[in-house]
């Protein structure tokens, strides 16, 4: 298991090295040219994001219905994930507005809803840490409701008015001049950020174990 | 006469009037826009330190989050470490 792990994160490893080299030969897009190289990553950071909301919503339905620990453990880890990727997916996505749009930051509804994202999440992480016994349950609603607002934040601009490019993007993205190409370096960046993902989870968790067994120990010494 | 002058004066302004307003500037470019490849380098927004931003900011955050990670796996360690220690001295 142990082995796999580390074959796993070498392999990762490599993909993020060889990711540059493959975003720096894939076509430019015809009208923002270089700075469109944001996507590979941007889209990637929010695929690994959905699967974390994914992830974190039935571990989380599964902890409150089953009670399961482990269940627990996996929607902590996924949780804390989702943070991390949403910030950066929020972040690149300011970087790249700044030149595509003029602007750093709009208060459009897929925007506003990705930061409503975040801040759920935060809000789930804060209950986990200061809510005492008994947060879990409470964390794990959260996890739930967090996660149902994935459908909403992906179709929010087919269904507003808005700046952001539509859904259709990734769609026709194989059929325009040059897409084949990008459409491949896309899914090697996805691949590499799902399986970043993959691993974080495991090594999250392991943590989260960690906790649990040293909770155990407390317990067992005031006995 | 006059009158009928008058009248045909401003019936012509009137219907002029409209298909003035909407007549096409003398050249592109002169409303206050200038189109953004005919700025001076100076003027125009570089691509390339918002791309580069991008990719370093990733960089950083991966490896801020291993560095948590790992803390907080060595404190959970630390703490075992020193409850063990503590159990077994209580037992000796």
């Amino acid at each position: 298991m142990r082995k796999a792990f580390v074959a796993l994160a070498v392999l990762d490893a490599a993909m993020f090295a060889y990711a540059p080299f493959a975003i720096n030969a894939a076509p430019y897009e015809s009208t923002m040219l270089l700075i469109q190289k944001i996507f590979y990553f941007h889209f990637a950071t929010w695929m690994a994001c959905t699967l974390g909301l994914v992830v974190c919503g039935v571990s989380s339905a599964w902890y409150l219905f089953k009670g399961s620990e482990t269940a627990d453990r996996v929607a902590v880890a996924s949780a804390e994930l989702v943070v991390i990727f949403t910030l950066f997916g929020l972040v690149s996505g300011s970087l790249w507005a700044r030149k595509a749009w003029g602007i750093w930051w709009d208060w459009e509804p897929r925007l506003t809803m990705a930061f409503m994202l975040e801040l759920i999440f935060l809000g789930y992480l804060i209950v986990r840490r200061f809510g005492g016994p008994g947060s879990e349950k409470l964390a794990a609603a959260m996890g739930i409701f967090g996660a149902a607002t994935g459908p909403f934040i992906y179709k929010s601009v087919d269904w507003w008015r808005t700046i952001h490019p539509k859904t259709s993007v990734m769609r026709t993205l194989a059929d325009t001049s040059g897409g084949a190409i990008m459409w491949n370096v896309v899914m090697f960046c996805v691949a590499a950020f799902i399986l970043l993902f993959g691993l974080l989870l495991v090594v999250r968790m392991q943590l989260e174990q960690s906790r649990t067994e040293l909770d155990r120990l407390y317990l067992a010494a005031e006995d | 006469m006059l009158r009928r002058a008058f009248f045909a004066v401003s019936c012509l302004l009137l219907v002029s009037a409209p298909a003035w307003a909407l007549q096409q500037p003398s050249s592109p470019g002169q409303g206050g826009f200038v189109p953004l490849d005919s700025m001076p380098p100076r003027e125009q927004l570089p691509a390339a330190p918002l791309l580069i931003g991008s990719y370093a900011f990733f960089l950083v955050l991966m490896m801020f989050y291993l560095w948590t990670i790992w803390s907080r796996v060595n404190k959970v360690e630390k703490e075992m470490h020193d409850l063990e220690r503590r159990q077994g001295a209580v037992k000796r």
